[in-house]
């Protein structure tokens, strides 16, 4: 299982959590498609806390995280 | 030929209560673009470096930008510079709202205080009118009481700074407040303004524009970043509708948000303190400064009036630092800093460092009788430590308002004091992203993020991502990071217009509003010199090469848990690089590098 926390403005129609089956949903690409989140909205993408790309492979256990461009100070 | 710069400066002694108007050469004023930059060259001339920062001879120097008070996107910044106390280095703090435009409305570019006064006064400017009056009735008054009365007597037209009672008291947490909620934080350039019986200075001014030199480019590099900030995510949606909070939950979720002191980097109640909670349950509008389109502040009510929320610094530093999840605490508490004129960094992190003496027994309960216990996640021991620290209620709390340094040394237990150079360190930790810990012990002012943000790269991703692990490549990022910022502190911007703008938009903005014909890489090679003349500064202040280091928690503890489990941060792999490309040799500049950014003359030794 794969779970994706969604942040910010992304929460907006889909919570703040979602579970997938890898063996599905085999890319954060495959996720963004599902969620209906185009990747170039998309500011940051993490796979267990580290960045990473959109069709980085995904398997058992992965944490996705996905927020919108967010930054602060 | 008219330029953004008023070129003139008020010089107020408070000694004999007397005050004169200066002349500012253009020159000099183009050479350090102003505000931060060249109030620095004036406080290195006359010799500040060298007297301790509470006695009448250290000058207290409130400066703007050639920007400020422009219609450029977020151009309403002043900037407080004096020698500060926390630490005996170049102090250097910076805020927003409405206050710097006004200065600049009325007439004037930079006011220096010298001497002090033998009673507490304030100064009232309106236009070419300029007053020392007695303030004895303002003294003790915290932030919104203050406002509100100088409010009441000089009108809504009139905006002020002042102290709170930190200030008074001589905190070296202490800032120097403006419209409420604004603060020029950090270093305890409030305690300065203190010790010179300074309590405020309001300002009003019969104009509200400022002239450019070319005002049609003026337009139209006003014109383009706007464009840009609309295109940019960032600045037009993302700082608009979650403010700075929105970092606790990227921050965290990276692994990389400080929790109990440091002791570890994951806090597992993070999203109770995030800033999709507070824009949730707690926002009431968006906070604006000066004419900023972004308006990135957060206004939360209490007992039915509008108050500052709080960013993502005082989120971390009362939230995972202090092992609270209890948003409302928080946000009373971040009231509480701004009331009583407080650092909302450094007075929760000597809260967190003060949670950890009593963890380990350092500190004993009968030392905190009346008061709540100092345990992690106690929401009541945050809002009433820090109003005790505000009052000085009693010895500890005392102890605390001079930061955690102090606080440390004092139970011999220096080790837990998470500071650089005595600042202590904001929300990033230092072991998950390399550069930002070069940037920590290279600050100039000590341990600071906005000295150079490198969490733009290293973390969001802008302008491109970078390798948060990595140790290559983060010294020529980290300088490229401080020199852009002491360039655009230095305009009179707020630096979160650098989310969308970039060299050539702020030299662009600064060559219409003065006349100048920079390039990209002379702003940033001006940012490099005002970098240099701080570090100047600090040598002359006694600084050794060894300060420019960070806690040996950072250094030799890993992060136990969370993402960045493991990790500690490289920076001896990282810091003799840095050295290098700034053409310093044992943590200062060399002549050469003095004689390339034409400042060789300046050396006073
Ligand atoms: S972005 Fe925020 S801090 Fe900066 S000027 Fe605008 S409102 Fe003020």
């Amino acid at each position: 299982m794969i779970t994706v926390k969604l942040f910010a403005t992304f929460r907006e129609g889909r919570g703040k959590e979602q579970v997938f089956d890898e063996q599905v949903l085999r890319t954060p690409r495959d996720i963004c498609t599902e969620l209906n989140i185009p990747p170039d909205s998309v500011g940051i993408l993490l796979i267990n806390g580290f960045h990473a790309a959109f069709d980085d492979e995904l398997k058992d256990g992965d944490l996705v995280s996905l927020f919108p461009p967010l930054a602060g100070g | 030929m008219n330029t953004t710069y008023n070129l003139k400066r008020l010089r107020v002694n408070l000694t004999d209560r007397t005050w004169k108007v200066e002349p500012i050469d253009l020159d000099e004023a183009k050479k350090y673009i102003g505000g931060r930059g060249l109030a620095t060259k004036w406080l290195y001339d006359a010799g500040c470096a060298t007297v301790d920062p509470l006695s009448p001879e250290n000058l207290l120097i409130f400066a703007n930008g050639p920007l400020t008070g422009t219609n450029s996107p977020t151009a309403g910044r002043y900037m407080v510079i004096t020698k500060q106390p926390i630490n005996n280095k170049i102090g250097s703090a910076n805020s927003g709202g409405t206050w710097g435009a006004r200065l600049k409305y009325a007439g004037y570019d930079a006011i220096i205080f010298e001497g002090k006064a033998d009673a507490p006064v304030r100064l009232f400017i309106d236009d070419d009118h300029v007053e020392i009056l007695d303030a004895s009735d303002l003294w003790g008054k915290k932030s919104t009481e203050c406002n509100d009365i100088l409010r009441d007597i000089h009108g809504e037209k009139s905006n002020s700074l002042y102290i709170g009672p930190a200030g008074e008291q001589l905190s070296m947490l202490s800032c120097v407040m403006n419209d409420t909620d604004r603060a020029a934080g950090r270093g305890g350039v409030g305690a300065v303004m203190g010790s010179k019986n300074l309590k405020a200075i309001t300002v009003k001014a019969s104009r509200n524009i400022v002239d450019a030199y070319d005002k049609e480019a003026m337009k139209a590099a006003f014109k383009r970043s706007l464009d840009l900030f609309k295109e940019n995510g960032v600045t037009s949606t993302g700082l608009p509708t979650y403010g700075t909070a929105v970092l606790v939950n990227i921050i965290n979720g990276i692994g990389a948000l400080p929790t109990k002191n440091w002791q570890e980097a994951h806090f597992p109640e993070a999203e109770q303190i995030s800033g999709e909670e507070l824009a949730e349950k707690y926002l009431v509008r968006r906070g604006h400064c000066h004419r900023c389109t972004i308006g990135c502040g957060r206004v939360i009510e209490r007992e039915g009036r509008e108050v500052g929320g709080p960013e993502y610094e005082p989120l971390w530093a009362y939230g995972s630092n202090c092992g609270v999840s209890d948003l409302p605490s928080i946000n009373e508490a971040n009231f509480q800093c701004n009331e009583y004129g407080l650092d909302a960094i450094g007075t929760p992190t000597t809260i967190a460092a003060a949670m950890e003496l009593w963890q380990r027994g350092y500190i004993k309960p009968e030392e905190n009788k009346d008061l709540p216990p100092l345990k992690w996640g106690n929401g009541e021991a945050i809002v009433e430590w820090t109003k005790a620290m505000g009052e000085g209620k009693n010895e500890l709390a005392k102890l605390m308002a001079q930061g955690s340094a102090i606080l440390c040394d004092h139970y011999d237990a220096p080790q837990y004091s998470m500071s650089s150079k005595r600042m202590d360190m904001p929300a990033y930790d230092a072991r998950a992203i390399q550069g930002i810990g070069l940037n920590y012990a290279t600050s100039n002012r000590g341990g600071c993020h906005v000295r150079g943000y490198t969490i733009s790269p290293e973390v969001l991703g802008l302008p491109v991502q970078s390798d948060r692990t990595e140790t290559s490549g983060k010294a020529e990022l980290v300088k490229l990071f401080q020199d852009l910022t002491a360039a655009i502190d230095s305009l009179g911007v707020c630096l979160f217009s650098s989310f969308a703008l970039g060299a050539a938009e702020y030299a662009t903005l600064f060559n219409a509003a003065t006349g100048s014909s920079l390039s990209p890489e002379e702003f940033l090679e001006a940012g490099e010199r005002i970098y240099n003349l701080e570090r100047l500064f600090n040598k002359d202040a006694g600084m050794e090469q060894a300060e420019d280091s960070m806690p040996d928690r950072v250094l030799k503890e890993p992060i136990p848990s969370g993402p960045s489990a493991g990790m500690v941060s490289k920076l001896d792999e990282m810091l003799p690089e840095y050295y290098a490309v700034r053409g310093w040799v044992d943590g200062f500049p060399t002549k050469e590098t003095l004689e390339r950014l034409l400042i060789a003359s300046e050396v006073t030794n």
